[in-house]
C-alpha cells in the first residue's frame, strides 16, 4: 500500500518528467538509445586479454581522451560515458560484448572495436540492429561497403591501400623490378597482396616470386632462402613485426641487398628495428600516415604538443613510443569530431550521416598533408599514406603524401 | 624414476561416483526445468542470447563430463570437436542451404566419427598423456580450418557468417491468436533447450545403462573391468565418440546462436574453459554442467567489472577460492543443501 506522501513524490516526479520530455521536444533536440541532455554512451570492445592484449592499450588512450573532452566540459554539453568490454581476441565473446553494449547498456554506438575476425563477426548484428558500427580498428578492406553495411565505417588506411602506394611507388621508380614477396598466411597478408597485384594491375607479372609462412612457424630463414634464388632486387615483407625482425636480420647475414619494403605493420623502431639491428635496416623502405611519437622531428609540432601534453595530464602511464597509443588518440579525436558535428541530433542515422560527411578533417597525429575524408559513398577515411626511408637511427619521410586509388 | 612410473600408473584422480548420486531428484529437476522454460519469457533478447550460451556451453561441458566422470579419460581437446561441429553446421547453412534444425544431427555424426576414430590411438594413452595427445588436436584445430584447401567452404581466417533462423510459420502463427510474437533469440533459445533436455536424458540414462556401468568400471578399474569380459577398448572409444557427438551438436547450436564462426574462435582457450567448467560443475555430475557454464560465460565478465587490467588474475583468484572452498565443485554445495534440507525435514 503506497503512503500519501509517496503517492505525492510519484506525481511530482511524473509531472516533472513530462514537463522535462515537452521542454526537449521544443528545444527541436533528438536521441536515440544512449543520448541524453547530459551524457553519450558510447560503447567499445578491445582484446583485453588473450593473445592479442597488447593492443589493449588503445581502449585505455581512447577512455583517457574522452575523460580529457569530459573535464573541458563534454561535448556540447554532454558528457561521454565510454563502456569498454574485453573480448579477448574472441569473436564469440565479441558478439555476447556487442549484444550487451546494444541491448543491455544501450549505447548509442560502437566505436574502434578491435580485430578483424571480432568486427567480422558482429557486423551483421550491427546492421541488422541499425547501430553504428564506426571507425573499426582493423586494415582489412572489407570496411568500406556502404550499399551493402551502411552502419559500418573504417578508419585506418587498409591494408590494400597501403599496397597499392608500393605498387604505385615501385612502378614508377623501379618500372623493371623483379619482385619477391613474404607474406603471412592469413586475412591480413592476403588481402595486401591482392592490394600489391591490384596496384601493379598489367604489370603484376612483375611478381617473380611469392612465398607465404604460417605464423606458428619458429623461422621463416627457408622462405627467405628461396625466394632470394628467384633473383629479384625487390623484397616486400608483408609480415608482423617478429617475422619481420626476422626477414632484416637474414637479409644481412645472407648479404642480399634488394630493395627492400617493410608493411607499415612492422615499420616500429622500437619494436622491429632496433631487435634488428639498426645497421641491417639501413634504407629499407616503408609508409606512414600518423606521426612517430619517438621521433624527434614532431617534438615541436603543434599537433603532437598537445597529444604530449594529453598524455602528461591524462595518461601518464602511457609509452609514448608505442603507436597504438598515438593511434587511439587519433581515433577518438575523430569520434569526438563527429559527434560535434551532430549538434543536438543525436541519432543512429545522424551519427552515421555526420561520420560520412568528414571533410579535411586532421587528427593532431597524422602526417601533414593527410586528411580525413568520407562521403555516402565512400566509407574509408584514411587513404593517403607518405613514403620513408630507414636512415641511421629513425624513418625519414620522403616524396609526397601519396593517395591509394587507383586512377591516379 | 619411480616416482615418474607412480604418476604414471596412478588411476586418474577422479574420484568414483556413485551413479544415482550423478542426477538431480525429480524435484528438483521439475524446478529448474520450470525456471528455465519460464525465465526468458520477462527478460531482454540480450539476457536470452545469454542464457541460450549457458545451454550451448553447458552442453559442451557435459559431453566432456562423459568422457572424464563417466570413463575416466581426460581431454583437454573438446575445443576440436566444437568446431567441427560448428563449421558443419555454418557450411551446412550456408553453402547447401540446408535447414538448421538438420545440420545438428549431421555436425553430430560426423564429431561421433572424428572421436571415435581418434579414440583409437588414444587408446594407448592414458591420464596426462592422453591430455597432451588431445591438447594437440586442440591447437591444431584453428590452424587447419586456416588451411587454403578447405577454404572456398571454411571462409579461411575470414570465417562464416551464418544466418539467424526465424520461428517456424506455425509458431508464428498460433502466437498471433494472442498477439504475440516471438523473437529470433527466444525461439533459438527454446530450440536449444528443447535439444538440451534430449540430450540430458540421453546422457542419464546411458550412465545408468549396460554401456554406462561398463564406462564406470573402466573408469574404476581398468584390469577389474576387463577382467569381468568389459571390451575395454571399444567402450573406450565409445565415450570418446559420444562425447564428440554431444560437443560437436554443442559447437552447432553455439555458431547458430552467435551467427559466425571463425578459427579464432575455436583456440585452446575453449577447450581450457570448458575443462575448467567441468571441475566447478564437479567432475561426474551431470547436473554440473550448467553451474559449469554460468561459471565460464559469467565469471569473467564479473572479474572484468571488478578490474579490467587485472581481469585475469581477479578470474584466477576466484577460481582459486572456488576449488578451494568446494573441492568438487557445484555437487559438494548441492550436497550439502540437500543435508540442510533434509534436516530441516526431519524437523
Amino acid at each position: 500500500m503506497l503512503s500519501k506522501q509517496k503517492l505525492l513524490i510519484a506525481a511530482i516526479t511524473t509531472t516533472a518528467i513530462a514537463f522535462a520530455s515537452a521542454g526537449s521536444a521544443l528545444a527541436q533536440k533528438k536521441y536515440d538509445d544512449g543520448a541524453s541532455d547530459t551524457e553519450i554512451k558510447i560503447g567499445n570492445i578491445m582484446p583485453y586479454s588473450g593473445p592479442a592484449s597488447a593492443y589493449g592499450v588503445i581502449g585505455k588512450t581512447e577512455a583517457a581522451y574522452f575523460n580529457k573532452i569530459n573535464a573541458e566540459g563534454g561535448i556540447n554539453g554532454r558528457k561521454i560515458n565510454f563502456i569498454t568490454y574485453d573480448d579477448g581476441y574472441s569473436p564469440p565473446k565479441a558478439v555476447e560484448q556487442a549484444r550487451k553494449l546494444v541491448e543491455s547498456d544501450e549505447v548509442l554506438l560502437i566505436f574502434n572495436p578491435l580485430g578483424t575476425p571480432s568486427n567480422s563477426a558482429i557486423e551483421k548484428y550491427m546492421n541488422a540492429k541499425k547501430v553504428p558500427q564506426l571507425f573499426v580498428a582493423t586494415g582489412a578492406t572489407k570496411w568500406d561497403e556502404p550499399k551493402e553495411f551502411p552502419w559500418t565505417m573504417g578508419w585506418q588506411p587498409s591494408y590494400q591501400s597501403e599496397a597499392r602506394i608500393y605498387a604505385k611507388f615501385l612502378m614508377k621508380e623501379k618500372p623493371d623490378a623483379k619482385i619477391a614477396v613474404l607474406y603471412q598466411n592469413d586475412d591480413f597478408g592476403k588481402d595486401y597482396l591482392k592490394g600489391l597485384k591490384d596496384g601493379l594491375g598489367a604489370k603484376s607479372s612483375m611478381i617473380t616470386a611469392e612465398e607465404g609462412y604460417e605464423t606458428s612457424e619458429p623461422s621463416i630463414d627457408g622462405h627467405i632462402v628461396k625466394l632470394k634464388a628467384s633473383g629479384a632486387d625487390v623484397f616486400i615483407s608483408i609480415t608482423t613485426p617478429k617475422f619481420a625482425a626476422q626477414a632484416i636480420k637474414k637479409l644481412a647475414e645472407m648479404n642480399w641487398t634488394p630493395l627492400h619494403i617493410v608493411s607499415n605493420v612492422s615499420s616500429s623502431v622500437g619494436g622491429v628495428i632496433k631487435p634488428a639491428g639498426f645497421e641491417n635496416a639501413q634504407g629499407i623502405l616503408s609508409a606512414a600516415y600518423a606521426k612517430d611519437g619517438a621521433d624527434a622531428q614532431w617534438d615541436n609540432d603543434p599537433g603532437m604538443k598537445k597529444f604530449f601534453d594529453f598524455l602528461a595530464k591524462y595518461y601518464p602511464d602511457a609509452n609514448k613510443l608505442d603507436g597504438s597509443v598515438v593511434y587511439g588518440y587519433g581515433a577518438a579525436q575523430t569520434m569526438v569530431k563527429v559527434l560535434q558535428m551532430c549538434g543536438d541530433d543525436l541519432t543512429r542515422e545522424n551519427v552515421m550521416k555526420q561520420a560520412a560527411s568528414l571533410k579535411n578533417f586532421t587528427p593532431d597525429t597524422l602526417l601533414p598533408g593527410v586528411t580525413i575524408n568520407t562521403s555516402a559513398t565512400d566509407f574509408a577515411p584514411i587513404k593517403q599514406l607518405q613514403m620513408m626511408r630507414f636512415k641511421g637511427e629513425k624513418w625519414e619521410l620522403f616524396g609526397n603524401i601519396i593517395s591509394a586509388d587507383l586512377s591516379n | 624414476m619411480s616416482a615418474v612410473q607412480e604418476i604414471v600408473t596412478e588411476a586418474p584422480g577422479i574420484e568414483a561416483v556413485p551413479k544415482r548420486a550423478m542426477t538431480l531428484g525429480v524435484g528438483t529437476s521439475l524446478v529448474v526445468l520450470a525456471l528455465l522454460i519460464l525465465v526468458p519469457l520477462f527478460v531482454k533478447n540480450f539476457i536470452i542470447f545469454q542464457m541460450t550460451m549457458l545451454l550451448v556451453y553447458g552442453l559442451a561441458v557435459l559431453a566432456l563430463n562423459i568422457l572424464t566422470g563417466g570413463s575416466g579419460q581426460f581431454s583437454l581437446g573438446q575445443s576440436a570437436f566444437y568446431a567441427v561441429g560448428a563449421y558443419t553446421s555454418a557450411i551446412l547453412m550456408e553453402h547447401a542451404g540446408i535447414n538448421y534444425a538438420l545440420t545438428l544431427p549431421v555436425a553430430g555424426l560426423i564429431c561421433f566419427l572424428f572421436g571415435f576414430l581418434f579414440g583409437q590411438p588414444a587408446l594407448r594413452l592414458s591420464g596426462v598423456y592422453l591430455a597432451l595427445a588431445t591438447f594437440a588436436l586442440a591447437t591444431a584445430m584453428p590452424q587447419l580450418l586456416k588451411l587454403g584447401y578447405f577454404e572456398t567452404w571454411t571462409g579461411g581466417v575470414q570465417g562464416l557468417v551464418v544466418t539467424k533462423p526465424d520461428p517456424p510459420q506455425t509458431v508464428q502463427s498460433i502466437l498471433s491468436w494472442f498477439h504475440l510474437k516471438m523473437s529470433q533469440d527466444m525461439w533459438l533459445y527454446y530450440f536449444t533447450l528443447v535439444v538440451t533436455i534430449a540430450i540430458y536424458i540421453f546422457s542419464v540414462n546411458l550412465l545408468r545403462s549396460r554401456s554406462g556401468r561398463a564406462f564406470m568400471a573402466i573408469r574404476d578399474n581398468e584390469i577389474a573391468a576387463s577382467a569381468m569380459g568389459i571390451d575395454v577398448a571399444l567402450y573406450k572409444t565409445l565415450a570418446f565418440g559420444v562425447s564428440a557427438a554431444i560437443t560437436g551438436i554443442a559447437g552447432g547450436l553455439g555458431a547458430i546462436a552467435v551467427q559466425f564462426v571463425a578459427p579464432d574462435g575455436y583456440t585452446i582457450t575453449l577447450a581450457i574453459s570448458l575443462f575448467l567448467g567441468m571441475v566447478v560443475g564437479g567432475v561426474g555430475w551431470l547436473p554440473g554442467s550448467i553451474v559449469g557454464s554460468a561459471f565460464i560465460i559469467f565469471v569473467p565478465n564479473i572479474a572484468e567489472g571488478i578490474s579490467k587490467g587485472l581481469s585475469g588474475a581477479v578470474f584466477g583468484v576466484i577460481l582459486f577460492l572456488v576449488i578451494f572452498l568446494v573441492p568438487h565443485g557445484a555437487r559438494q554445495v548441492a550436497m550439502v543443501a540437500q543435508h540442510l534440507l533434509g534436516r530441516f525435514k526431519k524437523r
